[in-house]
């Protein structure tokens, strides 16, 4: 089981450029409090400013919750980014490379998946969208959800 | 929480004249917004100058974060500046950018680029007095 640890827990707002520099900065400063590697920091601050910018420019804004986690022992970092756009019509075609329904390079979704360790999205047509991104600080040996 | 010390400066990334060369260096988190008006800086200086620019340099030694909105910013300015012939060189990418950025799966093909900024000048030809770390020229990289 994952459990969150709630004293470091904040919501950041997602309605500006402005407010994706936060989102890193924020994301950054948790990873290195946490202890996370030089590296690793380095692709879960990509990977939020990605879901961020999704969020602001597709979403129409959101924001993004960041809570301290630990499984077996081992640390982490889980982000939560919802909007409430118009949804992802088509999420297969959304996560593939390449595909851009707006100005940016199309690696947006697919490339933060392969950044963090853990992945999902939520989304409905309509009502917004949810991605939820988990780091670890090392991977957990063994199956994530073991008791 | 983050204090208003560790906040970026918005607007303005200055683009320095060294002869032919055009010099950026960027330093910490870019709003999306000085990127997109640097590369538009970037553009005019190059078409408007009155002296010929053959070359750009982008220091990034500074940058923390290359996303795929900067990754694209990086892409057009050297896509721009080859269709106003000039040259763009990346130099000084740190490592776990670089990791970070081929695990995106933005390996910017189009881009040239050194470990520093003395390398980038050399392989643009640039005229520079300062000595290479081990004392021989390194601007030539496959």
């Amino acid at each position: 089981m994952t459990h969150s640890t709630g004293d470091v827990s904040a919501c950041l707002p997602i309605h500006s450029d402005l407010d994706l520099v936060r989102v890193r900065q924020h994301v950054r400063q948790m990873t290195a409090r946490l202890g996370f590697g030089l590296v690793e920091q380095t692709k879960l601050v990509t990977a939020a400013s990605e879901l961020a910018r999704n969020a602001l420019v597709h979403g129409g804004g959101g924001q993004m919750e960041c809570t301290a986690v630990t499984s077996g022992g081992v640390r982490g970092l889980r982000l939560v980014f919802s909007d409430q756009g118009p949804g992802i019509v088509d999420l297969d075609q959304a996560m593939s490379d390449g595909y851009t329904s707006g100005e940016g390079l199309g690696m947006g979704l697919g490339g933060a998946r392969r950044l963090v360790h853990d992945f999902s999205v939520d989304t409905r047509r309509g009502s917004g969208t949810t991605v939820t991104v988990t780091s670890w600080i090392s991977r957990p040996p063994g199956p994530r959800e073991a008791p | 929480m983050t204090g208003p010390a560790a906040f970026p400066h918005e607007g303005h990334v200055p683009v320095l004249r060294l002869g032919e060369v055009l010099l950026v260096t960027l330093q910490g988190d870019l709003y999306d917004s000085t990127a997109e008006r640097l590369r538009q800086d970037i553009g005019q200086t190059v078409s408007d100058s009155a002296v010929e620019v053959s070359g750009v340099v982008i220091d990034l030694s500074g940058v923390e974060v290359v996303d795929s909105f900067m990754g694209r910013v990086l892409s057009d300015v050297a896509a721009m500046t080859r269709l106003l012939a000039a040259q763009t060189v990346v130099a000084g990418m740190r490592p776990a950018v670089a990791i970070t950025l081929v695990e995106l799966g933005l390996t910017l093909p189009g881009l040239r680029t050194a470990l520093t900024t003395e390398d980038a000048l050399r392989l643009l030809g640039a005229e520079v007095s300062v000595p290479s770390r081990d004392g021989r020229p390194r601007g030539e990289r496959p």
